[in-house]
């Protein structure tokens, strides 16, 4: 089983452990549906959520819950929506900056609009990046860079894409 | 017909649902997502996009029907339908929303009110092509074919 991550063909081959884990939240279901497609192929475990509650449930930051280390839950990086009923990925975005067990996680924000402000909001917030929808194969790829375990650096070998 | 008649025919009505500009790029990114562990997962998103949709229409006029509009609640069922449309390439869905969010933010009834028609057109218009289009998919692998990549 090759555990090399210089080489992209060998993402098919990567045990359950060695796949990053993402987390992606957006209420709409075609798109839940395509990010989670886009990212198992790349090689990513995929958790959706619909929205920003079921979210922070998940990272165990929900009301009346006690915060979990990350260690337990292994997300590599968040991909949220921006624009989602209740809570924005915004809103999502501070929450997760703002605890110290998650903090360190990426997070991406993604919208299918082009606003200079929300974008500057964002990035001043702690994202990582601030992508355009409809999200592409080749985006989803330049965000492997940013999924390396937690606790393992980059040691620059990780692949960026073929 | 044979295969290869059937994988042209199929080759043709999907080129020409581009030209007419029915579907964008975008659509051949979900084609190219498909493969054997996922053979249909283009009709699946495809699929939720229709169910999604209908709701959203079906909100849509409900919403403008109302005495008094909620401008507000019209533009974000336009945002969504958008969003999925644009998801799946669906082109035409897509622009006739971005039309139809201009006239949401002018508080513009008539113009809301053709908007809606102009979106339920081109959505059943790609809804029926589409539909045909994995028809015709169906039966190039009913006869043992392989489907044809979008070059």
């Amino acid at each position: 089983m090759a555990s090399s991550s210089s080489s992209s063909s060998s993402s098919k081959g990567l045990d359950e452990e060695e796949r990053p884990h993402v987390l992606a939240v957006d209420d709409s279901l075609v798109d839940r549906k395509l990010i989670e497609r886009l990212l198992t192929n790349c090689a990513c475990k995929v958790t959706t959520a619909e929205n920003g509650q079921r979210a922070l449930e998940f990272l165990g930051l929900g009301d009346g819950q006690h915060t979990v280390d990350n260690s337990d839950l292994k997300v590599n990086l968040i991909i949220t929506d921006y624009c989602m009923p209740g809570m924005t990925g915004y809103e999502l975005l501070k929450k997760v900056k703002e605890s110290s067990n998650l903090r360190e996680i990426p997070v991406v924000i993604v919208s299918s609009e082009n606003v200079p402000t929300r974008i500057n909001k964002c990035l001043e917030e702690g994202a990582q990046e601030f992508m355009l929808k409809p999200l592409k194969q080749s985006d989803v790829k330049k965000l492997r860079y940013y999924m390396m375990r937690l606790g393992q650096p980059c040691n620059g070998m990780l692949c960026m894409g073929r | 017909m044979d295969v290869g008649q059937l994988q042209t025919r199929f080759v043709d009505y999907r080129k020409s649902m581009f030209c007419e500009g029915l579907l964008d790029s975008q659509f051949i990114q979900l084609q190219q997502l498909q493969d054997e562990s996922n053979p249909d997962f283009v009709v699946e998103v495809v699929s939720l996009f229709f169910e999604d949709s209908e709701k959203l229409l079906n909100e849509l006029s409900k919403t403008l029907g109302q005495q008094t509009i909620d401008f507000k609640k019209v533009d974000a069922h336009v945002h969504q339908l958008k969003g999925s449309s644009s998801s799946i390439g669906a082109q035409r869905v897509k622009n006739a929303c971005i039309a139809f969010r201009n006239y949401c933010e002018e508080e513009n009834i008539e113009g809301c009110l053709r908007c809606v028609q102009q979106a339920k057109q081109e959505y059943f218009l790609v809804k029926g092509k589409l539909e045909t289009l994995f028809r015709l998919e169906q039966q190039i692998v009913v006869a043992g074919g392989v489907i044809p990549m979008v070059e």
